[in-house]
């Protein structure tokens, strides 16, 4: 009865890659610092060894869920012999103690990575990071083998049959909705480590952040894709049609992920430049600990949301002490071991220099706001100031502006010059980019919904001056071209992705500002044969039927949907009652376009034969999502950039040593 | 030297953050002091969401054993609830809103959203019920027997669960009383 074993070799596993963990954290350090090449040797072999064991003790637990094996805890509260087997694969992230697994074998998953892509890294650096990466992850291994191991059993009483996993998580959204996220917050401790390795060793040149780069923007675009999914999936799933509730586990995402956009930029000026240092670690180390602090939140039970997990002190407590160790201990070493004094390089206040650091201002203003506006409740009750709850007004109201703010900027910055710039030459280079997104947004309510209105016209202005600058200034940078092709060949792939990520913001722009303000929702009862009206689409009840789907039951609307008469197409939202748990779901049926979605929601059964629908008309919903992967797709665009690569090829002549680098930091 | 204090800054900061989180930990924010619980309704003259007219004050809990909901529309939880407290009410128990730090028209536009199962709904737009009932956030339950008297209070949002596990057995408690 091989089978029978399989979670505790997966449990053993997993002690294995703790162990390895703990040497990684420590014999490469000590031989930095001894200057024994042998023991940071250890590094690389270790990181790959530590990962290996992480699979073999991930895929275990996906076995045991295939398997049924309801004696294991967490398969007995998260799945159902009903359960179809994509699900039962997915279920393994599903609660808290697989998730924080999954969220460990990625980290190990980076560390594999750095390891195999670090052939020309310097030696040493190359032993720190990996060392750096592998304290985080003892952390994580303790926290999950003392207060959630996933591996426990229920022996000898093992239930017959499973709790089931969660409903709301049986769907697509969420098969890949928390991985990508864990992607995001995960990797943003490869320049974590980067930082505190080079904090360490003093080593912040320029080579430093080519280094880091390309690993910092690989998260961003994971976190970016994961809130998209996340929010998507909010929209389709919840049944309100809702994409951003200002919920703390959606903040606890968008912290590192405004800090990382932030870090993504300060980067690019301390790789040009050589400026803003200190900055840029700052940052490196806030993206990190502002991931963990997400964890914490989440996980603590600290503060109220609608997916927190189920809370239980001790964990709390553990990933606190973790959080202060992590988050303290890198913090301190920021403030012993940062560059004394800064290459004060100077540039003018209309510079490129100046423009990326109002947007760094303005990132960390908005990280602030919202970091804030999420622990508020929390700091006033432990203070004993009485209980309040902050809403959607505080972060509307404080974070809209801010973006707004942040476009200006946005315009400007690209079409700017590094050190100093002429304001007369950039007015003329941008004059005509200001004007024509004026007019257009001015005239693109009237032209949409028939009359103005000032919040479209605003919103609108910001994504058409983003996009008109950005055109204006591939246009200057072609057009001394022999032909366009060569001109558009010659654009890094760096360029390109700034040029899409930033694309990508006034994508989502324009989608959040038509969907806020000309979303229609209309709320009706109807039996078969009757029919509603909702902007200009005619919805037609023909029917409902019951339906049995593998582990629910399902009442199923049919709704024939026309317009001008014409029978375009047919919807079928449902509710649906999930056995094991008793629990009711509503499945919404969408008809997803490009310029609007049309959303139809089943309510309650109203008695006599006429049920409650929900129908929305959602314009433009989609560009939210679409700016999203745009963003992304610009972060990933920017990896392929050749001077990543041919920066490490020179790195393979001798390295600079430990104490010319250190002198160099302290220069 | 300066400068190196300087840069202690966001350790510091850090290190303030951490006393709160951990005086968080102790606190559970959906566990809270009961100390209503056996005492009378908090005295109160608001006006009601319907009829901004129409002035109540506690006497409207007297009579029948009533479900006191604290709402209000900025709250996405009480979206989700909504599904249970129209299934409570079909199951025939009277329910109060009370409509917290909310304006009337988005009041009535989550009404219109997201169904009323709410016999009346009292409408209190600087929270001062809420504070008096000690309420933080939204949703809440109050459980009120036909004295008037607070007898069961359920903080966040109600699952279905709930309502088979602890809302249908307290009211069908203190009915029988």
């Amino acid at each position: 009865m091989l089978s029978k074993i399989i979670p505790e070799l997966g449990h053993f596993a997993l002690i294995l890659a703790l162990l390895m963990a703990l040497v990684q954290a420590v014999v490469p350090m000590a031989g930095t610092l001894t200057r024994r090449p042998l023991w940071m040797a250890f590094a690389k072999p270790l990181a790959s060894g530590q990962f290996l064991f992480l699979a073999i003790a991930y895929l275990c637990l996906t076995t045991s869920f295939l398997l049924d094996d309801f004696s294991v805890a967490y398969v007995a509260n998260n799945s159902n012999s009903m359960l179809p087997w994509y699900y039962k694969t997915t279920a393994v992230w599903g609660s808290h103690e697989g998730s924080v697994l999954l969220w460990s074998l990625m980290l190990g998953g980076w560390g594999f990575a750095v390891s195999q892509c670090s052939s020309q890294l310097p030696r040493d650096m190359v032993a720190r990071v990996l060392s750096v990466m592998g304290m985080v992850c003892v952390g994580f291994l303790l926290f999950v083998l003392i207060t959630s191991n996933p591996f426990e059993r229920l022996l000898p009483n093992m239930p017959q049959d499973g709790a089931d996993l969660n409903p709301l998580l049986q769907d697509f959204g969420l098969v890949i909705h928390p991985p990508m996220l864990y992607m995001g917050y995960v990797g943003f401790s490869v320049v974590f480590a980067f930082a505190i390795a080079g904090l360490i060793g003093g080593r912040l040149d320029a080579a430093w952040t080519r280094w880091a780069r390309p690993w910092t923007n690989l998260a961003w675009a994971f976190l970016t894709v994961g809130i998209a999914l996340g929010s998507w999936w909010a929209y389709y799933e919840l049944g309100w049609g809702g994409w951003w509730f200002w919920d703390p586990v959606e903040n606890a995402s968008l912290l590192p992920w405004l800090a990382g956009t932030a870090l993504i930029h300060s980067l690019a000026v301390t790789e040009k430049r050589g400026s803003f240092k200190s900055w840029t670690l700052l940052l490196a180390i806030t993206t990190f600990s502002l991931s963990l602090l997400g964890t914490f939140l989440v996980r603590s039970g600290v503060l109220t949301s609608v997916h927190a997990f189920a809370n239980d002190p001790a964990r709390g407590t553990f990933i606190l002490v973790l959080l202060g160790l992590t988050v303290g201990l890198s913090l301190l070493v920021f403030a012993l071991r940062a560059p004394r004094v800064s290459h004060s390089i100077g540039f003018t206040w209309l510079s490129r220099d100046a423009l990326l650091l109002v947007n760094n201002i303005l990132l960390v203003i908005m990280t602030v706001t919202v970091l804030l506006g999420t622990v508020y409740p929390l700091l006033l009750d432990a203070l004993g100031l009485g209980k309040i709850s902050v809403g959607p007004p505080y972060f509307n109201a404080l974070f809209v502006p801010l973006t707004g703010l942040l476009c200006v900027f946005m315009g400007l910055g690209p079409s700017s010059r590094w050190k100093q710039m002429s304001g007369r030459e950039l007015f003329k280079r941008l004059l005509g980019a200001g004007i024509a997104s004026v007019v257009i947004a001015a005239v693109a309510p009237l032209v949409y919904g028939g009359q103005w209105n000032l919040w479209v016209s605003l919103g609108l202005v910001m994504a058409l001056w983003i996009v008109l600058s950005l055109g204006r200034d591939l246009f200057d940078k072609v057009r001394n071209a022999s032909s366009l092709g060569i001109g558009l060949r010659r654009l890094s792939p760096a360029y390109w992705g700034m040029v899409v990520g930033h694309l990508g913001l006034a994508v989502t722009i324009v989608g959040v500002t038509m969907v806020s303000n000309y979303n229609i929702e209309r709320n009706v009862r109807l039996a078969p044969g009757e029919s509603v009206e909702v902007a200009g689409y005619t919805f037609a009840m023909q029917g409902l039927r019951e339906r049995r789907g593998p582990n629910f039951i399902a009442d199923t609307a049919t709704i024939d949907v026309s317009r001008n008469g014409e029978h375009r197409f047919t919807m079928q939202p449902e509710k649906r009652l999930y056995l094991a748990r008793g629990m009711p779901m509503t499945d919404v049926a969408l008809r997803p376009g490009l310029l609007r979605d049309l959303y139809v929601a089943l309510g309650e059964d109203l008695g006599d034969g006429s049920w409650a629908l929900r129908i929305q008309f959602k314009p433009f919903v989609r560009w939210l999502w679409l700016g999203a992967l745009l963003m992304a797709a610009g972060g990933m665009l920017a990896v392929v950039d050749k001077r990543y690569r041919r920066v490490k090829r020179r790195a393979q002549q001798p390295v600079t040593s430990d104490t010319s680098g250190f002198k160099e930091a302290q220069a | 030297m300066k400068r190196r204090l300087f840069l202690l800054i966001p350790l510091v900061l850090f290190v303030v953050l951490a006393v709160f989180l951990y005086r968080g930990l102790a606190l559970d924010p959906s566990a809270r002091d009961s100390s209503l619980l056996g005492q009378s309704f908090p005295s109160f003259t608001l006006s009601t969401l319907e009829d901004p007219e129409r002035q109540v004050d506690e006497s409207l809990l007297e009579g029948e054993v009533t479900l006191v909901n604290v709402w209000g529309e900025w709250c996405p939880t009480c979206k989700q609830e909504m599904p249970q407290l129209l299934a409570l009410e079909k199951r025939g128990i009277r329910l109060v809103g009370v409509d917290y730090k909310d304006t009337r028209e988005k009041g009535h536009e989550f009404l219109e959203k997201f169904g009323n199962p709410f016999e009346i709904n009292v409408f209190d737009p600087e929270g001062t019920l809420g504070f008096d009932l000690g309420v933080y956030g939204a949703p809440e339950t109050f459980l009120v027997d036909a004295e008037g008297i607070i007898r069961y209070h359920h903080t966040g949002y109600i699952t279905p669960e709930d309502i088979e596990q602890t809302i249908m057995p307290e009211v069908e408690k203190w009915r029988a009383d």
